[in-house]
């Protein structure tokens, strides 16, 4: 656990521990630190927690999902060694659109759901599904080829773990 | 069909251009001097790197022999999950293909994840010529396309560029097709990444039909996969409601748990991660997800000339890490552009000769003499292609097409017999044993090249391997070289500490011999090269 927690702090993303309980409100003051006022958070249709004035997806297009600031969901398998979350986009995750599309992107992780390393989570994985791996928020090496954090995709990820 | 730039020198031509332009050579030596760094740093972090090497090595070798029935089964599980195949022998066969999708829909622009299958054919030229512009959305792919240079580098085709160049190209070029660079841009590279991002948010929001490559395609799931690092591949892999992804017909690979050991070594090969901050796997059409029509092109354009090649075959296992670019003296000093090929660096050297054949052209055939041989390539391969060997093999390749041309005289020259004799050598780890302990040519040649080898552990072509965690290998192989110390088939590796739960064997007893068969044409699509081996 402290290993996965340090690797995906090493690609500058930010993690929080908290108790399972304390889910709804560690969501809350992380999208209220992060954010300005105002703004739009998407979540999937069966997130397990509340997130206040979140927006279900119900198929928002690209240019709809482009007004949201934030998106909130759940992961199905996070890779201590490389500080990887997985998504495999079913219940709780959401159309891969939608974690994409807005800047930041919060990703709840069960202690339960972290495996040791890549062959682990493969064992773990149904290929038929559609799946996005992440380590760390959108980054590039294509200047001089070093790394900077901030092209596309989402800008900060937060990585709430539930312990 | 060819690989090269039109117009290009050969190489030592082209070098001696890129040798005199210092900034080019700063840009290089700051930009691969850092790449190397980080490399070492997180291979250094894997205590079997060796065996995640020889499982890397083996998976594509066997995925290489049965190629025909990998393919026609990755057809089949792609057509069972809603996406459309076609095959292309070529490249005007691939770019026809995604021409016609694209005019099907009554598009003018398609958004593009960098793709090397897709350069190689020259897809964007194509789609031009039928008024259809093609979007780079890579940075690198963009400051190239934006600054209308060449590629130079096959992970950032861009390296040859600095900041402050970046930053001019930005403010120009930007502007004449799209959202304008901010005015106040500077050279600072999050302020670079940060003009990118706005410069293609607007075309991918309207993008309705993209172009991707894939890094490997799975033949029993039908899954593709694109490994990035920004954000752009997911963009056009999720957002348009169209997908063509143009696949190299060698980057199959069998099945699904292939896929961890390339997802341990590419990342760390290629951009000095222990992980590349985005994967996307898809398998077909996810209804509600995604583009709702999929295609996908495989792409022969040479691959099974390469594949008849018994040394030279090794390259199609190459995932195009490109860290035998940034670990090449040669590269380093050229830069990629000398190469002339959108394939630059060591395995640029060996893959556009095996594309396209030697005695075509003298550009290419001068790409097998632009190395030291110094195997710093064959060390950095994640996959274990021994570039110095294929090098060697086919400069008396390049030197036998030479002497049988119309009007050469028909008597081998002393270079000639000296490669053909170090190729001779090089075949077996007895003679490279042998020769070493001589004097002379031979001597030199083998000794140069024994450094980078490890006889005792090389496998071409497997026999039978049994892979645990990471890929372990279980078993010998009955094709390793004996080692140089005469312990020929060598005793079985020691037994790995962490050999449990997941196993897999594979193998095949054929011979090492390979030919291309015309294969079954595909309804409704381009019949196909397909190899086979006998």
């Amino acid at each position: 656990m402290d290993l996965f927690v340090e690797r995906v702090e090493d690609y500058r993303a930010t993690v929080t521990r908290c108790a399972a309980t304390d889910a709804a409100a560690v969501i809350g003051s992380v999208l209220g630190a992060g954010l300005p006022a105002g703004s739009k958070v998407v979540v999937p249709p069966d997130l397990p927690w509340e997130v206040v004035d979140g927006v279900v997806d119900s198929g928002l297009s690209a240019t709809e999902l482009d007004c949201f600031a934030a998106v909130v969901t759940s992961a199905t398998v996070a890779i201590a060694e490389t500080g990887t979350i997985v998504l495999t986009h079913g219940a709780g995750q959401g159309r891969r659109a939608i974690t994409l599309v807005p800047d930041m992107h919060v990703c709840v992780v069960r202690a339960d759901q972290v495996v040791a390393d890549v062959p682990d989570a493969f064992a773990l994985l149904d290929p038929v599904r559609p799946h996005t791996w992440i380590s760390g928020p959108s980054a590039t090496s294509d200047i001089e080829l070093s790394r900077v954090e901030g092209v596309h995709g989402p800008r900060t990820l937060h990585v709430v773990l539930l312990t | 069909m060819t690989t090269t730039f039109v117009g290009m020198p050969p190489f030592p031509s082209a070098a001696r251009t890129a040798l005199a332009d210092t900034q080019l050579r700063t840009n290089l030596a700051h930009a691969t001097g850092t790449i190397r760094a980080k490399r070492t740093a997180v291979v250094a972090e894997i205590d079997d790197w060796e065996e995640l090497r020889l499982a890397g090595a083996a998976i594509k070798d066997n995925a290489l022999m049965h190629l025909g029935s990998h393919l026609v089964r990755l057809e089949t599980a792609l057509a069972e999950r809603g996406a459309t195949v076609h095959w292309a022998r070529d490249a005007a066969e691939a770019c026809a293909v995604v021409s016609t999708v694209a005019r099907s829909h009554g598009v003018d622009e398609v958004v593009k994840v960098k793709s090397m299958a897709t350069a190689e054919i020259g897809l964007n030229e194509a789609l031009a010529a039928q008024g259809i512009a093609a979007w780079e959305t890579d940075l690198a792919e963009l400051i190239v396309q934006l600054g209308d240079d060449l590629p130079s580098h096959i992970l950032v085709p861009a390296i040859h560029r600095n900041r402050a160049e970046i930053r001019d190209i930005f403010a120009s070029a930007m502007g004449e097709v799209g959202r304008a660079a901010p005015d106040d841009l500077t050279d600072d590279p999050s302020r670079l990444a940060e003009a990118a991002r706005l410069h293609l948010r607007e075309k991918f929001l309207r993008a309705r039909v993209a172009v991707s490559g894939a890094n490997f395609a799975v033949a029993e799931t039908g899954t593709l996969v694109v490994v990035e690092s920004e954000g752009n591949g997911r963009m056009c892999l999720t957002l348009p409601q169209v997908l063509v992804s143009v696949v190299g017909i060698e980057k199959v690979v069998p099945t699904w748990s292939d896929l961890d050991v390339f997802l341990q070594l590419l990342p760390r090969s290629s951009t000095g991660e222990r992980m590349n901050p985005y994967t996307s796997t898809w398998t077909g059409v996810t209804p509600g997800d995604g583009p709702q029509e999929v295609h996908v092109v495989l792409l022969d354009n040479g691959r099974t000339r390469a594949l008849a090649d018994t040394v030279g075959r090794q390259a199609l296992r190459c995932i195009r890490c490109s860290a035998c670019l940034n670990v090449c003296p040669v590269y380093e000093r050229t830069g990629g552009h000398a190469y002339g090929s959108v394939y630059p660096g060591p395995i640029g050297a060996i893959l556009n000769p095996l594309l396209t054949g030697v005695g075509v052209d003298e550009q290419t055939d001068s790409l097998p003499y632009a190395s030291t041989l110094c195997g710093a390539c064959f060390d950095a391969c994640p996959v274990r292609i021994d570039i110095p060997s294929v090098l060697v093999d086919l400069r008396a390749q390049v030197i036998d097409a030479h002497r049988s041309a119309p009007g050469h005289r028909h008597v081998p020259n002393a270079e000639a017999l000296a490669m053909r004799a170090v190729s001779w050598v090089l075949s077996s780890g007895a003679r490279l044993g042998l020769a070493e302990r001589g004097t002379g040519l031979l001597g030199r040649a083998s000794t140069l090249l024994g450094q980078r080898t490890s006889p005792g552990v090389a496998v071409r072509w497997p026999g039978c391997l049994a892979l645990g965690r990471r890929g372990r290998m279980r078993a010998t192989c009955p094709l390793r070289r004996p080692s140089r110390s005469g312990a020929g088939g060598g005793a079985p590796p020691a037994a790995a500490p962490r050999q449990v739960g997941r196993e897999r064997s594979f193998g095949h007893p054929g011979s090492h011999r390979g030919s291309a068969v015309i294969g079954r044409p595909v309804a409704g699509a381009c019949p196909t090269v397909v190899p086979v081996l006998a």
